[in-house]
């Protein structure tokens, strides 16, 4: 079995949701902050949009963007030597716009259900808008927060279209697990994927009890006595 | 000790429009829920922003906006009682008590040991809100805002939460607490006994409007007009029709009421509490009113009768709230005649 897809999925969906852990936790944050009105409708919409749509088509808007001949692409490449496109960086985009509605969806819905009296009385006690969102709303929070984190990183590590469109499926390069399930088995080598698709069962289920359990810790104070 | 409000918001249902000054006495604002007063204690604590007006509060502007000032609720030093207390449930007794202070570690400690002690919360410091008992939980709460020391005190409903059964002893326990305090102490409630025990002065709202303010037994005594004596829980309100300066006749109970005082040209409606009319013998008097008993209702500690005016067919119903053993040795129950004794007629607008 050639390791590197595991490699380089597990590299690829720790920093992505690293990114959208802290990404989506402060776009949740100022959103749940916002006035309800139309303008927040549309940022909304346009936040979830990647959830809903096929991640090919999220693909193809990336690829859009930091195409090469693209102006965004263009500029990278001219004035910063970068190339997105096909390269490991681009699997971690990918995977990060993919599994940023789940990340800030959970989080917001999290945030908006923190009693509002509580920020309230942080600030009639004087404390400071920061002081209320880490002492007061983050760890009330947290269920709904980790939760989200958990979700996000399940996506990003099983996102396949998005990055087949932009990274392509570069061996040792951009090949990350599901696309190396999906090469073995156009390849009709069933005996590699079935050890590939372990992997992604054994990594998922151990990340999700880790999370499990670290939520059921950090709830130990919430409304028990109800 | 002074506070000035006078503030507009607009709302979908109703416009609030307060206007108010108290001069450091307990203070306390009456209306039915939905009437604004939460808002208003909301907007002098800075957590809503009124659309126009000028809060201020020992001669410090908070609000005003003409001149374009809103001072954060940070920098206000008013403290605030919520309803549900917001007890911050993932902080231990303690660490609410000292979540406000800015202070050294050891400063804070000492304060909030103070207030644990003050407050009898021995033994509870490191319970979390949940493992505490309603008393214990508003404790807590009041606990936290005086370690604070806010130079006002706003409280929200503050008995509301707590089952009927405490309320009584608790509410007696907290107004012990805030003897201590010597601050200004506001309070918005639904619940009249509440304003009448522990309020000096009361405004009352009603939609959105202050209906009247002034010091509490006057308004509970002369509610002057027929928002503010529903809301003071006089239950017989009717139309009425001045005669002369001595006489009115009131329409629902079809009977021509005497006075010895003067009685003012723009009353329209005659009010009278449940508990305020008088057993008599007969009705050789005048006010008084000939019972046709409707119902009588059981009730704790008294009878709640229902009664109409016996010389008209016309006459609509009006209660009468009498103690049960007062009731008990009535002798002449099917001849009931009651006086409405003139100084407890309201004279309403």
């Amino acid at each position: 079995m050639n390791l590197s897809p595991i490699l380089i999925s597990i590299k690829t969906a720790s920093v992505s949701i690293i990114v959208t852990f802290f990404l989506g936790i402060f776009i949740a944050r100022s959103i749940a902050d916002m006035k309800y009105g139309k303008l927040k409708i549309l940022i909304d919409g346009i936040l979830t949009l990647p959830l809903v749509l096929p991640p090919t088509v999220v693909g193809f808007f990336l690829l859009f963007i930091f195409g090469v001949k693209r102006p965004i692409g263009m500029f990278l490449l001219e004035f910063l030597s970068i190339k997105i496109v096909f390269s490991w960086t681009s699997t971690v985009i990918a995977a990060v716009i993919v599994s940023f509605p789940l990340m800030y969806r959970s989080a917001r819905g999290a945030f908006e259900q923190v009693d509002k009296d509580l920020i309230l009385a942080g600030r009639t006690l004087g404390m400071s808008e920061r002081k209320i969102f880490w002492r007061v709303i983050m760890p009330n929070a947290l269920p709904g927060v980790a939760s989200g984190g958990i979700l996000a990183f399940a996506r990003g590590l099983g996102e396949f279209g998005a990055t087949a469109m932009i990274a392509g499926n570069i061996a040792d390069k951009t090949r990350t697990l599901p696309l190396a399930i999906y090469s073995e088995v156009a390849s009709g080598n069933m005996e590699g994927a079935y050890s590939y698709v372990l992997v992604v069962i054994i990594v998922s289920f151990v990340v999700l009890s880790l999370m499990n359990y670290f939520i059921m810790k950090q709830n130990k104070y919430s409304n028990k006595g109800v | 000790m002074s506070l000035s409000v006078s503030i507009k918001k607009k709302f979908k249902d109703f416009n609030l429009d307060v206007n108010f000054e108290n001069d450091g006495d307990y203070f306390g604002v009456l209306g039915p829920s939905g009437s604004g007063k939460s808002m208003t204690l909301k907007c002098i604590a800075g957590l809503e922003t009124p659309d126009e007006g000028r809060i201020v509060f020992n001669d410090r502007v908070l609000f005003d906006s003409q001149q374009n000032i809103n001072v954060k609720p940070q920098d206000r030093k008013i403290g605030y009682l919520f309803q549900s207390y917001a007890l911050f449930p993932n902080m231990t007794a303690e660490q609410n008590i000292g979540c406000g202070l800015k202070c050294s570690k050891e400063d804070r400690k000492i304060k909030t040991g103070k207030m644990i002690e003050l407050f009898h919360l021995e033994g509870l410091e490191k319970k979390y809100p949940w493992q505490l008992s309603g008393g214990q939980q508003q404790r807590v709460a009041l606990a936290r805002i005086f370690a604070y020391e806010p130079e006002a005190l706003l409280l929200d409903e503050p008995f509301s939460a707590l089952d009927s059964h405490l309320k009584e002893e608790l509410q007696a326990e907290v107004f012990e607490f805030l003897k201590l305090y010597e601050g200004q102490v506001l309070m918005v409630t639904h619940q009249r006994d509440e304003v009448y025990k522990f309020c000096k002065n009361l405004a009352i709202l009603n939609k959105g409007k202050l209906i009247i303010y002034g010091d509490t037994k006057v308004i509970f005594n002369e509610p002057r007009t027929v928002e503010a004596a529903k809301i003071i829980g006089c239950n017989n309100i009717s139309p009425c029709r001045i005669i002369s300066s001595g006489q009115i006749f009131v329409n629902d109970w079809d009977i021509v009421l005497q006075t010895e005082k003067k009685i003012p040209e723009n009353i329209t409606y005659i009010g009278i509490r449940a508990h305020s009319f008088k057993i008599v013998n007969n009705n050789h008097e005048p006010n008084i009113m000939d019972c046709e008993i409707v119902n009588i209702t059981d009730e704790l500690f008294e009878y709640s009768i229902v009664f109409k005016n016996r010389a008209s067919e016309n006459s609509k119903k009006l209660i009468y709230k009498i103690k049960k053993n007062e009731w008990d040795s009535t002798t002449n129950k099917n001849k009931l005649f009651l006086k409405i004794p003139e100084e407890s007629i309201f004279m309403l607008t």
